[in-house]
């Protein structure tokens, strides 16, 4: 045949090229229409009473989308429970590991749910969602009667630095975080005890026993290389103890010349020892963190950085006697904070929307989770703290909480909780993550980590398109 | 009747074409559209601010590092999965060493069962494969599989940390898609050698042409117009490759950026990274043009005459 039928061919070949080609670009588009927001609809609204000091209207629909991650969403299930029977109606309840593809057009659209927990990998970035107006200040409900006890507002009933997790710059409270985490090495106190080891108070000690763990053909330590940010929750709380409140603040800040400290040149390069000795379980820069805690529980592995999620997440691998514990940060013993400091914050950030219809409600069902009864049963069946101060006393702790709860009162006032991975998440994660990955594998060394930090830290601060936030 | 016979044609053609300018042209026409605004992509608060998101990109290192990851996947992946795709359907159907028969043009011993081992991979979702390479992959020198191999066959010296190591993580990843793939293309060119008469091959076998010979000769050049297909289809994968990275690289595209891709990238800045939708909807152009690019680039590559048989 001629050459003049192929180069019909061709066309039209391109064309069905054409055809499969355009779909890949209009993948965003598909998932994110914008129908418009309708400001100021009409909300549901009931009457003030002390039994319902928010104003609930009763028989009102109310929506809520939970995050089913470590914590799973009975917990939500059964605040609504208590909520149905009060005001006689059926919250509609959708549990998700994915709520940022599902949200986002749902709040472009005009039409989110009422109450959502925004928490996992796939969440709506909450910072975001707070600046572009899209949330309800939470302060009424901080300011509402508690649920047990008429005579105590809410914000009285939680834990000192849960309300401060919730601001993203200003005065106004955007989210409640729900749980409350400790972050530190986590160990088997069982191990401990039988090799006759104690948990080592500054990072030189630390090297010491590295030293022991080793010889007795254990891995000193691991961490999930694929997300390296773990180490973080070491790493930042040990320049905090070094450096203080000011030190970690200024990292926080994006200040020029923040991580060019001697608190952050000390802590890094214990990390650069730890890689060059072979302290690091072999293979860690390669695992899930799964993995990695399969790894620990199976007695691979001394220490993981991690946070007290661990002692659920981390249950169907851990031996029934591990006798999970973890220790206050490590320092030096001229560091600006005492030995006992911890690194806690409130986590499960719950926050209302402000398109949604029934704001009240969703604020209501917040007051009733927060209510003695309901955090018991959380802490109960998800070993974990809530945001509920004292909520704890008179349980039988497991192991990991016990240690984390006795931390945390040992601690008092020197708790604490940088903020650089709920402010930029990018920077943490991704960018300074890969910093660390590479400084634990041995590829650089602590000075090449400082500098390209602190780099990466002035390019976030001069990048106009991140909402930026500082320490009050 | 020739009139009767357009209005036929366009009765057929109206409603899928009327769907597809609806459900997929429209979208990319947004896409255009809000790539030229600073959209949040939560609220319906948008400026529109010309071609600066395109500025922004021109000067985004990781932009180009990753546009050059999909190049590297775009010129191996296809390029792999097609020869080995090729080379198992040759085996499978006229590979076969029985001379002297009457029908004498036949696959390689067993090859109906290996046609169905082939095709397995096609069968299961690509989150399964990228959970199932992962374990393989895993650095535990006892419980991963690959590396607990090479430690048995005395390989130990070449245990890594797949993943984990910017140098080897891209490569890996390239692997699992080429194992994935290459099933669907042993079926579509079975197909195709099935439709090239035997006489041919049997003239070839007579004159004493070899396997190498009848594959390069005969076979290859007869199912040009499929390959040609196949090339576009896998080029089109492989400029995605969104699912295999995001769920088997190391802290999202890592180790160090290494094996970040553009829609991964456009992801991320659209669902994280402060809610950036405008500028993600630029990087879904940036893919657009790429793409087509490739796909106007390997037309005019395979355009030829045809062989009529």
């Amino acid at each position: 045949m001629g050459s003049e039928l192929n180069r019909r061919d061709l066309v039209k070949r391109a064309m069905a090229v054409g055809l499969v080609a355009v779909p890949s670009a209009s993948f965003l588009t598909a998932c994110a229409s914008d129908s418009g927001d309708k400001t100021d609809k009409p909300k549901e609204t009931g009457t003030v009473s002390a039994k319902n000091p928010l104003g609930v209207k009763e028989g009102a629909p109310l929506e809520a989308f939970i995050f089913k991650g470590g914590f799973g969403d009975d917990y939500v299930k059964n605040a609504e429970t208590a909520y149905n029977t009060t005001y006689k109606t059926t919250v509609k309840h959708t549990g998700t590991q994915a709520l940022g593809p599902k949200l986002q057009p749902r709040f472009a659209g005009g039409s989110p749910p009422d109450v959502m927990d925004n928490s996992g990998a796939d969440n709506l970035d909450t910072a975001a969602l707070a600046k572009q107006g899209k949330l309800v200040d939470l302060t009424p409900l901080l300011d509402a009667a508690s649920f047990d006890d008429p005579a105590k507002k809410v914000r009285d009933t939680l834990i000192a630095g849960t309300i401060e997790q919730g601001q993203y710059g200003g005065k106004e409270v955007y989210a409640l975080n729900y749980a409350f985490t400790v972050y530190g090495t986590w160990y088997s106190n069982k191990l401990f005890k039988e090799k006759g080891w104690t948990y080592p108070q500054t990072l030189t000690e630390q090297l010491a026993l590295f030293e022991k763990i080793k010889a007795a053909g254990i891995a000193p330590y691991t961490y999930p290389g694929k997300y390296p940010y773990y180490v973080h929750f070491d790493i930042f709380a040990q320049i905090a103890k070094a450096g203080g409140v000011e030190g970690i603040n200024a990292i926080d800040n994006l200040e020029p010349k923040a991580f060019q400290t001697d608190a952050v040149k000390g802590v890094i390069a214990y990390y650069e020892e730890l890689a060059a000795k072979g302290y690091i379980l072999q293979g860690s820069e390669g695992k899930t963190h799964i993995q990695a805690q399969t790894d620990w529980t199976k007695g691979k592995a001394a220490f993981i950085p991690n946070g007290s999620w661990v002692e659920n997440e981390a249950a169907p691998t851990m031996p029934k006697d591990f006798d999970l514990a973890v220790g206050p940060i490590q320092g030096a013993a001229s560091d600006k904070l005492p030995y006992g400091a911890i690194r806690a914050a409130a986590g499960e950030p719950f926050i209302v929307a402000k398109d949604g219809k029934n704001p009240a409600g969703g604020m209501e069902l917040l007051r009733i989770m927060l209510s003695k009864a309901q955090a018991k049963a959380f802490t109960e069946s998800l070993k974990s703290l809530t945001a509920v101060a004292g909520a704890e006393e008179g349980l039988t702790l497991t192991p990991g909480l016990a240690s984390a709860s006795a931390g945390l009162k040992a601690a008092a006032a020197n708790v604490v909780n940088p903020r650089l991975g709920d402010w930029y998440k990018k920077l943490n994660e991704e960018t300074i993550g890969n910093l660390t990955l590479d400084l634990l594998s041995g590829k650089i060394k602590a000075a090449e980590w400082i500098t390209k930090a602190q780099a990466a830290s002035d390019a976030t601060a001069k990048d106009s398109s991140v909402p930026k936030f500082k320490h009050a | 009747m020739r009139h009767g016979k357009y209005r036929f044609i366009i009765g057929f053609l109206a409603i899928p074409l009327a769907l597809y300018g609806v459900l997929v042209i429209s979208p990319f026409v947004q896409d255009f559209q809000i790539s030229m605004t600073d959209w949040s992509g939560i609220s319906s608060d948008k400026k529109f601010i010309g071609l600066d998101n395109y500025q922004k990109l021109i000067h985004n290192d990781l932009f180009w590092k990753s546009l050059s990851h999909n190049i590297i996947m775009l010129l191996v992946v296809p390029l792999v999965t097609l020869s080995l795709g090729l080379f198992f359907a040759f085996m499978l159907n006229v590979g076969g060493r029985r001379r002297g028969s009457a029908a004498g043009v036949s696959g390689v011993r067993g090859s109906s069962i290996y046609k169905v081992v082939f095709f397995f991979p096609q069968v299961l979702s690509v989150t399964i494969i990228a959970v199932l390479w992962q374990q393989i992959y895993n650095p535990d020198n006892k419980e991963g599989l690959l590396n607990a191999l090479l430690g048995n066959v005395g390989l130990g010296a070449l245990q890594h940390a797949w993943l984990g190591d910017k140098s080897t993580a891209l490569a890996c990843i390239m692997v699992v898609m080429i194992w994935a793939n290459v099933g669907f293309y042993v079926v579509l060119f079975s197909a195709g050698m099935a439709s090239i008469p035997t006489e041919i091959y049997e003239a070839a076998r007579l004159d004493g042409a070899e396997r190498g010979t009848t594959f390069f000769r005969i076979t290859l050049p007869l199912l040009r117009d499929t390959v040609a297909t196949g090339w576009v289809y896998m080029g089109i994968m492989a400029m995605d490759g969104f699912a295999f990275v995001q769920l088997m690289s190391v802290n999202n595209g890592g180790p160090d950026e290494s094996t970040d891709v553009l829609p991964l990238l456009l992801y991320k800045t659209a669902f994280r990274d402060n809610s950036q939708f405008g500028y993600a909807a630029s990087m879904g152009v940036a893919m657009l043009i790429v793409t087509l690019i490739f796909a106007i680039l390997s037309m005019r590559l395979s355009r030829r005459d045809r062989i009529e048989f």
